[in-house]
C-alpha cells in the first residue's frame, strides 16, 4: 500500500500536469509572472492546448522564496540548536535534562498553523515595531523566524543523540589533556558528530521546503516580484499553492489547476532530493541509531 | 609557561582567555536553550490565555455563522475526519508494520522501507494537492469526508508502520519460537503471541497518528473544504469543517469576535495534540526504567 499509494502520488501528479509542462516548458522556472489571463474570455489554443487569453506561469518568484525563507531559517536555527544541543548534553543536571529535551522535542509537535498564529499575534508585531523600516512585519523575515523555531528541536534531539553516544575515552582523554570543560564539547566531541549534524541539519531543510500554514500566515504572499530585502513579502512554494486555490478553480480550461500540479511536483522533487541526502549522509555516520518517533 | 613548581601559578595570558572563551561559549550555549525553550512556553501562555478568554458554552453548542458564534462545526468534523482516517490508516499501518517486522529483511523490504521514509518525507500540502486532483477533480467527489480522510490517512500510515515495525521487533524471537513449538500457524504467532505482546508500542504509534491528524491543515484545504454546518453523513460531495481551518482563516478577520474563535480552536488542538505528545513520552520513559 505504501509504495502504491507513493507511486499513485507521483504518477497522477505528472499525469495531470503534463499538458501545463508542455505549455509552460523551461520557460517556467526562470519566469517571475504569474498571471492567471483573462478568465472570462474565451480561452485561446496556443500549441493545440486551451489556456486563457494572456496567461503566463513562472514560479522563479516562488522557488527563489522557498529557498530564501529555508536558507535564512537554517542560519537561525543551526546555532541555536547546536547550542541548545551542547547545554543538554552536558551541561544541564541529569535530573532536569528528560524535562529540558522533552520540551525542545515537544517545540516538533506544535500545528503548524499554530506557530502561525503565534507568528501574527506575537511575532509581526515585534518585527514591525522594532525591526522593519516599513512598520510592516509580514515577510521574509517572520517566515524565516517561524521556520527556524519549527526544525530547530530536529537539528537539536539529532545532534543531543550523537553527543551522548560519544565514547566516554574520548572525553576523559580531552579532560586528561587539560582542557577546560567547553574546550572537550567544541574541540573533541564536536568533530566527532560533525557528518551527524549536516545530515540533521538537511533532514531540518527538507522538512523547512515543505512547510506550508506558518509560513502562509507570516509571508505576507507577495507574487510576481523578487525579494529586495529582508522585510520583502514573499511566498514559498507550499504557501503559493494553498493561497492559490480559489483563483485556480475559476480557471475554465483548467490549466491553472495543471501548473499547480506541475509547481507541487518540483517542491516534491526538491525535498525528495533533500531527504535522500539526508538519508545518505545519516547512515553512513559515525554510530547513530535512528531516533524512534 | 613559569618554570616555578607553586600550587597556584599565576595564569598565563593565554588560559586567562581559554577560560573567557569557555564561559562566553557556556552562556552562548544556555542562552541558544532558552531561545528555543522560550517560545514554546510563550505559544502556550499565549494561545491558553486567549482561548480561556474566549470560553463559552456557545462554543460547543452553536454552529459557525459566518466567523461568529461557535465551533460545534468544526469541533465535530475535526473529530469525524480523524476517526475516519484512522479507519482507514490503523488497519494498513500497523498490516504494513507486521510485514516489514516479520517479513521485511529482504530487497522488497527495504524497498517498501526506503519509500515509507519518502513518503514520511513528502510536504503534506503536495499529498493534499494530489488528492484534490484525484479525488476532487478526477472522481468528482467535491470536497467531502472521504477525500479528506484517505488524505491524512496517506499521511499517517508511514508513521505507523514505522512505529509498529519498531514495537514488534522489540518483541523477543524466544517468543516467536515458542509459540511456533506449540503448533501455531504464522497468523496465529503473529496475531494472538507477538501483536499483544507488542500492544503497547503500537498503541503509542496510533496515537501520535492522532495527534498528527488533528493538527493538520495544508492536506485538508484541498480536500475538505469547509461549512458552517454539523456534518449530514454523506461520504462525497458534502464540504466538512474543522478546527485548523478556523485557525488560519479568521486570525486575518478584523473583528475580535472571529479571533477569539481562532484562539479557542488554537486551543482546544493545541490541548489535545500536547497532550497525547506528552502523555505518550511519560508512559515510554515509565517503562525504560522498569
Amino acid at each position: 500500500m505504501i509504495p502504491a499509494a507513493l507511486v499513485a502520488v507521483i504518477l497522477f501528479l505528472v499525469v495531470y500536469s503534463g499538458q501545463a509542462m508542455i505549455f509552460n516548458g523551461l520557460h517556467f522556472v526562470t519566469n517571475i509572472n504569474w498571471n492567471l489571463g483573462d478568465l472570462y474570455s474565451d480561452p485561446v489554443t496556443v500549441n493545440g492546448i486551451s489556456i486563457p487569453s494572456g496567461a503566463s506561469y513562472g514560479i522563479l518568484v516562488f522557488v527563489v522564496g522557498t529557498l530564501a525563507t529555508s536558507g535564512i531559517a537554517i542560519l537561525i536555527a543551526v546555532p541555536l540548536s547546536v547550542g541548545a544541543a551542547i547545554c543538554l548534553a552536558e551541561a544541564v543536571p541529569h535530573r532536569i535534562r528528560p524535562v529540558l529535551s522533552m520540551l525542545v522535542e515537544l517545540v516538533a509537535v506544535v500545528p503548524s498553523v499554530v506557530f502561525g498564529l503565534w507568528g501574527i499575534a506575537v511575532l509581526i508585531p515585534i518585527i514591525g515595531h522594532y525591526i522593519s523600516p516599513t512598520g510592516n512585519g509580514y515577510g521574509l523575515l517572520a517566515a524565516s523566524i517561524v521556520l527556524a523555531l519549527m526544525i530547530t528541536p530536529i537539528i537539536a534531539s539529532t545532534l543531543l543523540d550523537a553527543l551522548m553516544q560519544v565514547p566516554k575515552e574520548n572525553r576523559e582523554s580531552a579532560f586528561a589533556l587539560g582542557a577546560t570543560h567547553f574546550e572537550v564539547v567544541s574541540k573533541a566531541m564536536m568533530p566527532m558528530v560533525r557528518t551527524t549534524l549536516i545530515g540533521g541539519i538537511v533532514l531540518a531543510l527538507g522538512r523547512a521546503l515543505g512547510e506550508t500554514m506558518a509560513v502562509l500566515m507570516v509571508s505576507g504572499g507577495g507574487i510576481n516580484i523578487l525579494p529586495t530585502s529582508l522585510f520583502s513579502p514573499i511566498s514559498t512554494i507550499a504557501s503559493f499553492i494553498v493561497s492559490q486555490l480559489d483563483s485556480a478553480q475559476s480557471d475554465p480550461t483548467n490549466m491553472s489547476v495543471r501548473t499547480l500540479a506541475e509547481l507541487a511536483l518540483v517542491l516534491f522533487l526538491i525535498t525528495l532530493a533533500v531527504n535522500a541526502a539526508a538519508k545518505l549522509l545519516t547512515s553512513g555516520a559515525f554510530n547513530v541509531r535512528k531516533r524512534q518517533s | 609557561m613559569s618554570a616555578s613548581a607553586s600550587l597556584n601559578p599565576p595564569r598565563s595570558a593565554h588560559e586567562v582567555r581559554r577560560v573567557i572563551v569557555s564561559k562566553v561559549g557556556w552562556t552562548a550555549c544556555g542562552l541558544a536553550l532558552l531561545l528555543v525553550i522560550a517560545p514554546l512556553l510563550d505559544i502556550v501562555g499565549v494561545v491558553t490565555f486567549n482561548g480561556l478568554a474566549a470560553f463559552s458554552v456557545n462554543l460547543f453548542t452553536k454552529t459557525t455563522t459566518g466567523a461568529a458564534n461557535g465551533l460545534l462545526n468544526a469541533m465535530e468534523g475535526t473529530l469525524v475526519i480523524t476517526l475516519f482516517a484512522m479507519f482507514i490508516a490503523v488497519p494498513i499501518g500497523i498490516g504494513a508494520g507486521i510485514h516489514l517486522s516479520e517479513y521485511g529483511k529482504n530487497r522488497l523490504g527495504s524497498a517498501i522501507r526506503f519509500l515509507s521514509d519518502v513518503l514520511t518525507g513528502t510536504p503534506s500540502i503536495v499529498l493534499g494537492y494530489f488528492s484534490f486532483i484525484v479525488f476532487i477533480i478526477g472522481f468528482g467527489w467535491g470536497f467531502s469526508l472521504t477525500a479528506a480522510a484517505i488524505t491524512i490517512a496517506i499521511l499517517i500510515i508511514p508513521y505507523l508502520a514505522r512505529i509498529s515495525e519498531l514495537a514488534l521487533q522489540q518483541v523477543p524471537t524466544s517468543m516467536r519460537e515458542a509459540a511456533y513449538a506449540l503448533g501455531g500457524t504464522d497468523s496465529t504467532v503473529v496475531f494472538k503471541v507477538v501483536l499483544p505482546a507488542a500492544s503497547a508500542g503500537v498503541i503509542t504509534g496510533t496515537l501520535l497518528g492522532l495527534a498528527i491528524s488533528v493538527g493538520e491543515t495544508a492536506p485538508l484545504i484541498y480536500t475538505a473544504g469547509w461549512s458552517d454546518y454539523v456534518w449530514d453523513g454523506r461520504f462525497t460531495h458534502a464540504p466538512v469543517a474543522y478546527l485548523t481551518y478556523v485557525i488560519w482563516t479568521f486570525i486575518d478577520q478584523p473583528d475580535p469576535h472571529s479571533h477569539a474563535l481562532a484562539y479557542a480552536a488554537a486551543f482546544f488542538v493545541m490541548l489535545v495534540v500536547l497532550a497525547i505528545n506528552i502523555g505518550v513520552r511519560l508512559v515510554v520513559r515509565r517503562q525504560k526504567f522498569e
